[in-house]
């Protein structure tokens, strides 16, 4: 077993690839996570549809597909990501697999990033497929500065992920952890351009929502297709989603629960 | 009066294996190695309750250790101190000479872990299962081969929701066997077994004793300390009240006789019990008990005296000082007599 592993694997990986590949597993008996991490995000965004062609765009200089694509990577990071894994981390910790794992030798870094994987894989498929299908079906063009629809999504998926730990501390059960997810999710779709795109705010209140913690992503995911965006304005979305990431990283680090409150 | 075995305050404080008496040293003269060292390790929980209050022990390598108290007494608090899953309040943890909280890296890939309660995904297949704790332990044993030895290879395919209790301790073990661990923690390791998984479980754990394994176990049932353990502390409140070995703890524990006398018989018509070694006695109506501290002496007596009598005792039973006797008497909270 261990003798066939190749040398090059650390002990690091090695661990991380074994804890993925179980969530991965677990992640398929879940019909009710499959079924919200497939469907929902592939499908909801066609539902958008007629609201987002009343709402004009066009003349704003926002393409359809674009905004099409943009609502379909948020609720990727919303449902497939951040919702899958707050239920994820709450259901090991009442079940004592965080504890158990805890007792071995994987870091607590890597038992929350190994859980993680395949839900940030999962959401990082759904928005590739979903760009290609936008891209082809909508007529919506290739992205003009692709780089930034990556770093939209790496700083989207990063942070998802992150909130989901730091959700998970303050979810006492994987039921409650249906509501206690529900204000990032509320917030985010109406705040972060998800729903809509935020240029049709009152310009005040588009600042504020330009900084709850999904908004630079979503800006960087959309700006990376339209182009748009100066070079400061992107590295000001970058900064804020990584203070965020630092903020959450270090919640997470304070506050996250390894064990069942009894 | 001689003692062979007092608790006194250094005893407790102090509660060493005997061939390296008096060495607080990880190494004393003899080279006996001690791999767990424990030091007035106090835990004291969120609410501010004290679950751990200043206790004191050392396992030398290849020993079998006990903890044996009653629910609440500290036992799993205390072994997950042991097991680096939190940082005590006071006092100080060695495993392998290295703090199992702050040295984890150092620590886990020698102990092998089994804590009271599963902690496995119900979704997940024994033979999953087995292959996530292999990919996440150094220098692993074959999955089919730890799964062979605690006798789940027939339930190699099954999900773990539908392990019966036994099946799942059964798993845990294999797991925490991975690693060929050279320190074994074990959380109440046969609770939940039938009778012939238990003995299986302890034939297991005399094994890696044979084979240099170091083991600290808690436990509910006396029998399995008797079995077992090398040495053992009982726990009372988060203190230990008697530790050394299992002789030792029942030295100065009076033994137990007790039988039914016949109709037109009283415990007055016995001979004097005083000048038998007879410390207590007690009996409602014809069933008479007895603890004395000389049983061969106290048996003799009443048998020779009923011989004598031409009286037939029923329910005969004569039992010498027992880890029972010695584990009630603490739970009782009484003073050990010297």
């Amino acid at each position: 077993m261990s003798t066939l592993a190749p040398r090059t694997v650390t002990p690091a990986l090695r661990r991380l690839r074994a804890l993925a590949r179980a969530e991965l597993t677990l992640l398929g008996r879940n019909r009710g996570i499959v079924f919200t991490a497939l469907v929902v995000p592939l499908g909801l965004p066609f539902s958008v549809r007629p609201a987002l062609d009343q709402l004009d765009l066009e003349k704003r200089g926002i393409s359809v597909g674009a905004a099409m694509f943009t609502a379909a990577v948020g609720f990727a990071f919303l449902f497939a990501v951040y919702s899958a894994l707050v239920n994820a981390y709450v259901a090991r910790r009442e079940e004592l697999v965080l504890k158990r794992l805890r007792t071995g030798e994987l870091t607590d870094t890597e038992i929350l990033a190994g859980t993680a994987l395949p839900a940030v894989t999962l959401g990082l498929a759904q928005a590739l497929v979903l760009g290609v299908g936008c891209a082809v079906l909508l007529h919506a063009g290739a992205p003009r500065a692709p780089y930034l629809t990556l770093l939209g999504l790496v700083a989207g998926l990063v942070l998802s992920a992150a909130l989901a730990a730091l959700t998970a501390s303050v979810t006492r059960t994987v039921d409650s952890g249906q509501v206690t997810g529900l204000p990032l999710v509320f917030v985010s779709m109406m705040g972060s351009g998800i729903m809509f795109p935020t240029e049709i705010m009152p310009e005040k209140l588009a600042s504020v929502c330009a900084l709850l913690p999904l908004s630079p992503a979503i800006r960087l995911v959309r700006a990376g297709w339209t182009g748009g965006l100066s070079p400061a304005e992107a590295f000001g979305a970058l900064a804020t989603a990584l203070a965020w990431t630092v903020v959450a990283v270090f919640a997470v680090r304070r506050w996250f629960r390894w064990e069942p409150r009894r | 009066m001689h003692l062979t075995f007092v608790m006194g305050r250094d005893d407790i404080a102090h509660c060493r294996p005997g061939r390296a008496a008096g060495t607080l040293d990880a190494m004393d003269t003899h080279g006996h190695e001690n791999v767990i060292e424990v030091t007035d390790l106090r835990r004291v929980y969120g609410g501010g309750f004290e679950a751990v209050r200043g206790i004191t022990f050392s396992v030398a390598r290849g020993e079998i250790f006990a903890l044996l108290g009653t629910n609440g007494a500290g036992k799993t608090s205390t072994v997950e101190l042991l097991e680096g899953l939190a940082a005590p309040a006071g006092g100080r943890v060695r495993v392998l000479g290295h703090d199992p909280h702050r040295e984890r890296a150092a620590v886990r890939p020698r102990t092998g872990v089994m804590l009271q309660e599963g902690g496995f995904p119900a979704e997940l297949t024994v033979a999953e299962t087995a292959r996530l704790w292999a990919g996440c332990t150094s220098g692993a044993r074959p999955e089919a081969e730890v799964l062979h030895l605690v006798g789940l290879t027939s339930r190699a395919g099954v999900r773990v929701k539908q392990l019966s209790g036994g099946e799942r301790r059964r798993l845990d073990l294999a797991l925490a066997l991975l690693g060929d661990p050279e320190v074994l923690f074990l959380d109440e390791p046969t609770t939940g077994l039938d009778a012939e998984g238990r003995r299986d479980t302890w034939a297991l754990v005399r094994r890696l004793r044979a084979a240099g394994t170091t083991v600290l176990l808690t436990t509910h049932y006396l029998e399995e300390a008797e079995e077992l353990a090398d040495r053992l502390a009982i726990l009372r409140e988060g203190r230990i009240a008697a530790c050394g070995t299992p002789a030792e703890v029942t030295a100065g524990r009076p033994a137990r006789m007790s039988f039914e006398l016949p109709d037109g018989y009283f415990p007055g018509d016995l001979p004097p019990l005083a000048g038998l070694g007879v410390c207590g006695h007690e009996s409602d109506g014809r069933v008479v008990r007895l603890r004395t501290r000389d049983l061969q002496r106290t048996a003799t007596a009443v048998l020779t005296w009923a011989e004598r009598s031409g009286v037939e005792l029923r329910a005969l039973d004569l039992r010498s000082a027992s880890l029972e006797e010695a584990f009630l008497g603490i739970a009782r909270n009484e003073e050990v007599a010297a």
